[in-house]
């Protein structure tokens, strides 16, 4: 149910495409409208989440230490698993975010007989969100082509990388291999390891489905079902000089294509796909360890009642005496 | 109650396997041994908390007040609008899993809800029903639940089998920290009265007496004066501890479980010789006799209002710094909340040890320093007369608390002490210590004695741990800075490792340090008969 849910919904997705433009022809409400409006809801939702976000303050100074702290001198500081200033945070923050430092980290955890518990490296999960994430960033920039004029240098450079391996006509792009193994891994081990099986929810299977159908979508038109790419172009460029035209004889699986990214970015802001933007508001990762050299204000931090010492020396003072404690009021 | 009986064999025969139906859809089933009883209502009146009222886990009827729903969901919006942490982690967690086998509950029991990341989908789940656009429209599909009473007693069930470690957040991407949650948790729970008596009790003797333990000011200083007596018979030497005194240089704020209970006393004992050895002016407080935070573990209000006492004391005193004793969960909180609730400490003095000069600019606003930042100095300039082979008895290995570890990164000082202060020293597997570190399976006021259960199985990786470097090195010793872990592990050593004695870093150094003037030593600082050094006198 938590996965078929979310996979007839993609499927759904694409054949209200195919019947749009096929049928109905909707060229115009799936090439430019739809967009329009994703891109609008995900600009304007991302800026509410985050703005909704920044406005709770950070009352406590709480990062997660990973490492030696700074305090005697002769004592090696770990500075990026434990920054005391933010030079260094923002080291451990870069590491965090274009490495995914701590899933780096991850280790499994197996109990053998004996009973041992015993502990080893694994780096799958690294390996693939790694994969998945840099080859989605690469592709993305490779998209910049059709929005500008001409072929910029730095992208076609990365055309040039990411097709080295020189196979195919067209030249085969390793990002487009690597993403649909990539996301394709993440979708399995969600259904093959019970435990993380057991975790998931649709809401976790809904964008793996939808970015496999974009790049599947993607990886058809550029191979197979050829699509008329200066036409496309002209539809890019329409769309972001806010002037949008839709020319004649672009497939319809460039539609496919092009709506499913629309859901994506209108998905974006509601969804756990945030983490991208949160990643950079977590408190426990993007604060200096510093909270006992420089006092970090809390903007809430109201008064409490106390018991007060001389309610204390009221509540004991002949003990303490007995005690021969010194007191303030004999 | 029927009393805990299963054998350790039994425990960590432990299946992984997910129930067949959905979390969603698996009543919590509050099964004994694996909680603790109820506050006692005189106890959370003592400090003033809401909606309090007789109830017992274990019974259907909770006797929650009519209301119940509106102080839950508005007591969530208050925290939403408090926290960034509670509001980004509410929102951003992808459930990739890799927190899931990193939490000692879920290792020992294998109760998916465990999983840091269900445990926290347990308030996610109520949070997108209740505060998202997307989870009020698409309900279940959004992975949205409704508030009912069963989703309450789940909650509490497993909000008090979170021992706030960390050790999730160390390998979260986002740092999602579950013990961040778990307090959001509580805070939701003191709500409605449901807190558990082995916390209620020790914040309000923390907070009409002055310490967990409900010790009052005489019995604190006959506790200290039977310490002045063994001293006396180990080392023919008599410390004299002062309290309560106006003008001392430095006041000594420490767990009240090292004056009460073994093996702490020990650990009391070395810092009472420590600083008798140097000469150290310095002061104890009644007032202010609790280091550690048990109010912490129920509301942030109640936090500030226990720690509120050190730096009241420090001031009505006119000492310079406070130096704390060796704890754990006190030590977070002195490290990252300390100054922001009750601060600025500006009527101190930046710390400057008296015998070495070093100052302690790492603590140069909260002006509290840590006893084994303390004791590493001056081990360090040499200013301490030690002789290792009087531990040469004990093989030691160190357990890095929790709090100590992740919450302010004090890896490396009382690695330093023991390895000056013992010949033998051996450190457990590298995925178990520092940043990785274990929790003992009891922390956060859950080491009570109805719970032995869940204590047992949340103790397990630790003791799995020690098992090994026992096995290997013949590690006989659990050095540790923390006073709930010198009670804790106490237990759990005793149920899966039972050669294995638990002592205080300070301990150690008690045992080591050659006072001036003092009588050969013939027994350990537990009045146990050093080996080799029995017949000393008759040679």
């Amino acid at each position: 149910m938590k996965t078929l849910f979310p996979f007839f919904t993609v499927i759904t997705l694409v054949l209200l495409v195919f019947a749009g433009v096929q049928m109905a022809n909707l060229q115009f409400l799936f090439g430019v409208i739809i967009p329009y409006v994703a891109v609008g809801v995900f600009i304007a939702g991302v800026i509410y989440k985050v703005v909704k976000w920044g406005s709770s303050p950070v009352p406590y100074c709480i990062p997660t230490t990973c490492g030696q702290q700074k305090s005697l001198p002769w004592i090696k500081q770990s500075k990026i698993e434990n920054p005391s200033n933010t030079f260094w945070v923002i080291i451990r923050m870069a590491l965090e975010v274009l490495f995914f430092r701590s899933l780096f980290r991850n280790i499994k955890t197996e109990l053998r007989d004996g009973p041992t518990l015993s502990y080893g490296s694994d780096k799958w999960l690294w390996m693939a969100g790694m994969a998945f994430h840099w080859s989605f960033l690469i592709i993305l920039i490779r998209h910049f082509r059709f929005f500008s004029e001409g072929l910029p240098f730095p992208i076609h450079m990365i055309e040039i990388l990411d097709a080295f391996l020189q196979i195919g006509v067209p030249l085969l792009y390793m990002t487009d291999v690597v993403i649909l193994a990539a996301v394709a891994f993440l979708f399995l081990r969600r259904v093959f390891i019970p435990q993380i099986k057991y975790i998931s929810l649709p809401a976790d299977y809904f964008p793996l489905f939808l970015i496999l159908g974009i790049a599947i979508s993607g990886v058809l038109m550029r191979y197979i079902m050829k699509t008329d790419i200066v036409s496309v172009k002209v539809l890019a460029m329409g769309l972001i000089s806010f002037n949008p035209v839709v020319p004649e004889g672009i497939g319809t699986i460039f539609y496919v294509h092009l709506f499913l990214i629309s859901v994506l970015f209108a998905y974006f802001p509601f969804s756990k796909l945030m983490h991208m933007a949160g990643v950079f508001m977590s408190p426990t990762r993007n604060m200096p360890n510093n909270s006992r050299m420089v006092r970090h204000i809390n903007p809430w931090n109201h008064p409490v009642h106390l018991h007060t010492y001389e309610e204390y020396e009221n509540d004991f003072r002949d003990k303490m005496k007995g005690a021969g404690l010194p007191v303030e009021k004999e | 109650m029927a009393k805990f009986s299963a054998k350790p064999n039994d425990l960590s025969n432990i299946d992984f396997t997910p129930p067949k139906t959905e979390w969603t859809e698996t009543p919590v089933e509050i099964r004994e041994h694996m909680y603790c009883h109820a506050a006692k209502t005189k106890d959370l009146e003592a400090v003033e908390f809401p909606n309090v009222h007789d109830w017992r886990p274990q019974d259907e009827d909770w006797k929650l007040p009519a209301n119940w729903e509106n102080i839950i969901l508005q007591g969530m919006q208050d925290l939403l609008k408090k926290y960034r942490s509670f509001q980004v982690f509410m929102d951003i967690c992808v459930r990739c899993g890799a927190c899931a086998d990193k939490c000692h509950f879920y290792i020992g029991s294998g109760d998916p809800k465990n999983m840091p990341v269900l445990r926290a989908e347990l308030l996610r789940s109520v949070y997108r029903g209740n505060f998202t656009l997307a989870g009020k429209i698409l309900k279940k599909i959004a992975g949205a639940r409704e508030l009912t009473v069963d989703v309450l007693k789940e909650w509490w069930y497993y909000f008090y089998q979170c021992t706030e470690c960390r050790r999730c957040s160390v390998f979260c991407p986002y740092g999602i920290d579950q013990a961040e949650i778990t307090m959001m948790g509580r805070e939701l729970t003191n709500l409605l009265g449901l807190n558990i008596g082995w916390i209620a009790g020790p914040i309000a003797n923390c907070y009409m007496k002055g310490n967990h333990l409900g010790l009052e000011p005489h019995t604190i200083t006959s506790s200290l004066e039977f310490f002045v007596d063994d001293i006396e018979s180990i080392t023919g030497i008599k410390v004299q501890p002062t309290f309560n005194r106006k003008g001392a240089e430095i006041l000594f704020v420490t767990p009240s479980g090292d004056l009460f209970a073994n093996p702490g006393t020990y650990t009391c004992m070395g810092y009472m010789m420590l600083f008798h050895e140097l000469g150290l002016d310095y002061t104890w407080s009644t007032y202010a006799s609790e280091g550690g935070n048990f109010g912490f573990f129920t509301t942030n209000d109640m936090a500030k209002r226990l720690n509120s006492k050190i730096y009241a004391e420090a001031k009505r005193l006119g000492v310079k710094y406070i130096i704390g004793g060796e704890c754990g969960h006190m030590w977070r909180v002195l490290n990252q909340y300390m100054d922001t609730w009750n601060g600025p400490a500006d009527f101190l003095e930046v710390p400057k040890s008296p015998i070495t000069g070093t100052v302690f600019d790492n603590a140069k606003a909260t002006k509290m320093i840590h006893i084994t930042e303390f004791t590493a100095d001056l081990i360090k300039n040499g200013k301490l007369k030690l002789d290792k082979t009087r531990n040469d008895h004990l093989n030691v290995t160190y357990h890095d608390s929790c709090n100590t570890a992740r919450g302010m990164g004090l890896l490396e000082e009382p690695r330093y002490i023991i390895n000056n202060v013992c010949n033998q020293f051996h450190e457990m597997p590298e995925d178990t210590i520092r940043e990785k570190t274990f929790c003992c399976g009891s922390g956060t006021g859950l080491n009570a004695s109805e719970n032995m259960e869940l204590r047992m199985r949340g103790g397990f990786a630790r003791a799995n741990a020690v098992k090994f470097v026992k096995d290997n090195y013949g590690v006989n010793t659990l050095a540790n800075v923390c006073a709930i872990d010198r009670a804790t592990l106490s237990a759990s050593m005793e149920y899966w490792v039972p050669e294995v004695a638990v002592a205080g870093v300070h301990e150690l150094v008690a045992n080591a340090l050659v006072m001036k003037g003092e009588k050969e030593r013939t027994i350990d600082i537990r009045l146990e008969p050093l080996p080799g050094k029995e017949g000393a006198e008759n040679v």
